[in-house]
């Protein structure tokens, strides 16, 4: 991203020839990692920007082509979530962080694939099929934002949006290479959003590099007065030179090394963190003793929500509608019936159940209550430490015909992601090393609320030094 | 009655008079053409964001201190889940466990007395849109301009005996919030709504009966028909032999009775809980003390202060404090003139019937204050009599014209009105006995001496050729 952007300024590429380029990459791409393709609404942002470089009037992102997630909606353009039910459904307006980054200047070339509504970790329940994993594309590109990490890694972009409930953002830059960040809860608007579970729910970019990331959430963060848990916070602009890690105290939780931790993995990520080490790096040992309950409390609060933020889609307004002729009660009953995926009901089910009279507080509220512990943990654990280092998933990228028809093992891949989005913590992965099939493996970092120049700052400083991040599909 | 104990509880819905929806910055105003007063947020487009109005936090709290609730310092909005096309998002953002006000009662005049009747809670919610059904149609139409508008619910503990309490405390919540100015008070329109949970049991007993809830009554008299109805309906049951069902009544007012909408099986889980998309609200002093600041004086407060300062009876104050505007109108007027009586007698006969017959307001009405007192001081003078007044009165409140002028340019300044001298000659022929008895002896020269009695009594105002007329009939009767 900054590397074209330094192209754009010495003239050796335009916007409108880099976005026809990359326009027909992404026609050609077998990959499947886009739903929609805004062809005219890209050349007009490419136009439109090199009349602001040619005035030297250009931020640093303008001219610059990314992609955005499909749940994120775009004026105009259709947001179909992945999900039959909203299949042809064009928004009236733009969402906060699209508007920012077309008013930057930025070229949106078009909407991502994603597992329908973000629900899943494999992109493979979107309607318009799975998305492949550039490095083999018999796997998975991990998910549920497995559309803008392929894209990403293939260079079908220069960076794009993901939005992170679990893990959505992390996961699939993990399992396809590149770097993602789940920012701080309330630092990127949600307004424009399509909801899954609004207290866990954060925008967030994916980048080939650390300091693309950077420029990207820098873009992005901010106050909204249309996000009512919109943050106040006075945020200073990200440094791209990186942070000196000589003094900082790596925590690394023995609760996220147990069992269920992929051996090639696991060596990866020490091997990253011995990398942090050498910089300088404290390295301390921490526990975070609640942590192990994080994804059972994870699928009680967010498919709650989830049942209740889908709850819009019923024939009414906008979407699909089905059935129509046989009453009210059917209409419903048939356009939810065929609009949502099994997944998605599975996630309704769940969610309605949990928050059902005399099992609210046996579920609801004690999750909201473990919740909290989880977020004491961690509050405990910045105390002895500046960043939370471990790895982003327990596996790899697997094999889609491998894929276990197993709800449970599924979820099971966002057990080290989910406690930031459970805690409002912002949580940054990448790429740390490779496996034996030589995939590439994520490591995460994560620091207190609004601390992202450290997760930043501490991604750039490694990536200056090692070159994983660099190999290519 | 009959043996039986009557419990009634009220749930009023009053919606709110703010420029802007509760979530997002759509009109309020009624009579739009349909769905035109909509936006992503309050049609539930995918992705869109509730904003809280801070207004409608300002009228819940102006609401709770008229009535001495506790007004909540953290208070949270919750979800209510349910399915219905005019609900765009598929829940309604209310509250819940923690509601804006807690506590606080309403003063009620009964039959026996001042009679307090608690508030359990009043809580902020958004108001639903309209389904509008065409019977020839296969299909319904909605109407999203009222989604969103902000509404509070004002729920009374089960504190009503009878159907008279029941009706006065809905008259007296209603006068408060309209004194407020937070709620126009229209049931017709349905901004104001009022469903009731009803009971009854054997006389005496502590323990309740089984109740229900009554929808549906969008009039006073048809909340009165509808306990009514609905209370003998539970007697006959219990006489019967039977048992009331908890379950939910719908009051057909053309038909006059309550039909069943649906059983407590049939009841809804709403599936509560805190929404999501909104922080918790925390309301501290400051901002309670700046509402207080702007609280003006409640209609009970007012009733009592007319008794006092102007020593009317408690049917007048009722009267003239009905409304804000009128009490204000009343005031005006005696500012002006002090004649507290009089002015209350001709607001609530002439006045009254005039708004009445031109179906208007105070605040719409010709006859300004200081109109009023010019006609009622004429007949102080003596200018004017009594019934001329009155027909003055009219045309002053169809035409807007002052006292003077109407009188002037019928009577080209003079006063022509034969009862009015008729009045003032009887007077002054009984204050000069001796004079009176010369004239009648013969003495009849003295007819200009009581004529310019007349004329001084008027201040020159007197017709003198029908003075004289009148004082010769008088004097020669």
């Amino acid at each position: 991203m900054l590397e074209t952007a330094r192209r754009y300024r010495k003239r050796k590429e335009s916007p409108v020839e880099e976005t026809r380029r990359l326009l027909d990459a992404i026609k050609r791409d077998t990959l499947n990692s886009f739903i929609t393709i805004d062809e005219q609404g890209a050349l007009l942002s490419a136009r439109s920007a090199e009349d602001l470089l040619d005035r030297e009037d250009a931020g640093v992102l303008a001219g610059i082509p990314v992609a955005v997630k499909d749940n994120i909606c775009t004026c105009g353009v259709r947001t179909t979530c992945a999900s039959e039910i909203l299949a042809d459904f064009v928004p009236a307006y733009d969402a906060t962080v699209v508007k920012k980054l077309k008013d930057q200047g930025a070229v949106i070339l078009g909407k991502t694939n994603l597992d329908e509504f973000a629900m899943g970790s494999t992109t493979t329940t979107s309607c318009f099929g799975p998305t492949r994993n550039p490095w083999d594309p018999s796997r998975t590109p991990g998910g549920s934002s497995g559309g803008s990490a392929a894209a990403v890694a293939a260079m079908l972009c220069a960076g794009a949006l993901g939005s992170d409930t679990g893990g959505s953002i992390r996961m699939p830059a993990s399992f396809c290479g590149i770097t993602g960040l789940k920012p701080t809860y309330g630092s990127v608007s949600r307004y424009g959003l399509v909801a899954f579970a609004s207290s866990l729910d954060q925008i967030g970019p994916m980048a080939a590099t650390a300091r693309d990331a950077a420029v990207l959430f820098d873009a992005i963060k901010g106050h909204d007065p249309l996000d009512s848990t919109s943050a106040l916070h006075d945020y200073a602009p990200t440094d791209l030179e990186g942070i000196d890690l000589r003094g900082v105290r790596i925590g690394v939780p023995k609760d996220f090394f147990g069992p269920g931790l992929n051996p090639d993995v696991k060596s990866a990520v020490l091997s990253g963190i011995a990398e942090l080490a050498d910089m300088g790096a404290q390295v301390v040992d921490i526990r975070l003793p609640h942590v192990r309950y994080g994804v059972a409390v994870y699928y009680i609060v967010a498919t709650a929500e989830a049942s209740s933020n889908l709850a819009r889609y019923d024939g009414v307004r906008y979407g699909m509608r089905s059935g129509e002729s046989g009453g009210l009660r059917n209409m419903y009953l048939q356009t939810r019936s065929k609009g949502f995926g099994a997944e998605v009901k599975r996630r309704i089910m769940l969610g309605t159940y949990a928050l059902s009279a005399g099992y609210y507080d046996a579920y609801y509220r004690k999750a909201s209550q473990v919740r909290t512990l989880i977020a004491d943990d961690f509050r405990a654990a910045f105390s002895l430490c500046d960043i939370i280092a471990g790895p982003t998933t327990p596996v790899t990228a697997f094999r889609l015909d491998e894929m276990v028809d197993d709800p449970l093992s599924i979820y099971l891949l966002d057990i080290y992601t989910i406690p930031a989005n459970l805690a409002g913590l912002p949580a940054l992965s990448i790429p740390c090393g490779f496996d034996s099939r030589g995939l590439p493996v994520g490591m995460q970092l994560m620091a207190p609320h609004f601390r992202e120049d450290l997760l930043l700052g501490a991604g750039i400083a490694f990536q200056d030094r090692t070159g994983h991040h660099k190999v290519r599909p | 009655m009959n043996g039986y104990d009557v419990v009634i509880g009220l749930e009023v819905h009053a919606q709110l008079l703010t420029e802007s929806k509760v979530f997002c910055g759509c009109s309020t105003r009624s009579g739009l053409a349909p769905n035109t007063s909509t936006c992503p947020v309050c049609m539930g487009m995918p992705g869109a964001l509730p904003v809280l109005n801070r207004k409608m936090v300002d009228y819940g709290i102006r609401l709770g201190l008229a009535v001495g609730s506790r007004i909540a310092r953290t208070c949270i909005f919750a979800r209510k889940n349910y399915f219905y096309p005019d609900l765009p998002k598929g829940y309604q953002i209310t509250q819940y466990e923690s509601p804006l006000c807690e506590g606080g009662s309403i003063d009620v005049e009964t039959k026996e007395g001042v009679k307090k009747i608690g508030i359990i809670r009043i809580h902020m919610e958004e108001d639903a849109g309209k389904t509008i059904h065409d019977e020839t149609a296969p299909y319904s139409y909605v109407d999203y301009n009222r989604a969103g508008v902000p509404l509070l619910e004002i729920v009374s503990e089960p504190g009503m005996t009878d159907t008279d309490q029941a009706v006065a405390y809905l008259r007296e919540l209603r006068q408060i919030l309209m004194y407020l100015g937070i709620c126009d008070g229209s049931m017709e329109e349905g901004s104001l709504r009022c469903d009731a949970n009803v009971s009854v049991k054997k006389e005496g007993s502590s323990r309740y009966g089984t109740r229900t809830e009554l929808k549906n009554m969008n009039s006073f008299r048809n909340v009165q028909k509808a306990l009514e109805f609905e209370i003998e309906r539970h007697i006959q049951i219990l006489e019967s032999g039977g048992r009331v069902e908890q379950e939910t009544m719908l009051w057909n007012p053309s038909k006059g009775v309550t039909v069943s909408m649906r059983s407590k099986e049939e009841s809804h889980d709403y599936r509560y809980f805190p929404e999501p998309d909104l922080v918790p609200l925390r309301i501290d002093d400051a901002w309670i003390e700046d509402v207080r600041s702007t609280l003006p004086e409640l209609p009970a407060e007012r009733r009592a202060r007319f008794r006092k300062r102007y020593g009317l009876p408690a049917y007048d104050t009722g009267v003239l404090t009905q409304s804000r505007e009128l009490a204000d109108y009343y005031e005006a007027c005696v500012g002006m003139l002090d004649a507290p009586k009089e002015i209350s007698n001709w607001i609530m006969t002439e006045v009254m019937r005039a708004l009445n017959e031109q179906g208007i307001s105070i605040t719409d009405f010709k006859v300004m204050p200081e109109m009023l007192t010019g006609l009622i001081a004429m007949i102080g003078r003596g200018r004017i009599s009594g019934s001329m007044a009155k027909e003055i009165f009219a045309e002053m409140a169809s035409t807007g014209r002052s006292a003077e002028e109407i009188v002037s340019s019928r009577g080209v300044g003079q006063i022509s009105d034969e009862e009015t001298l008729k009045t003032v000659a009887s007077r002054i022929i009984d204050a000069n006995p001796d004079e009176a008895r010369k004239y009648r002896s013969g003495k009849t020269g003295l007819l200009g001496f009581f004529v310019g009695q007349v004329m001084k009594a008027t201040q020159g105002e007197a017709n003198p050729k029908l003075a004289s007329r009148i004082v010769k009939e008088l004097l020669e009767e």
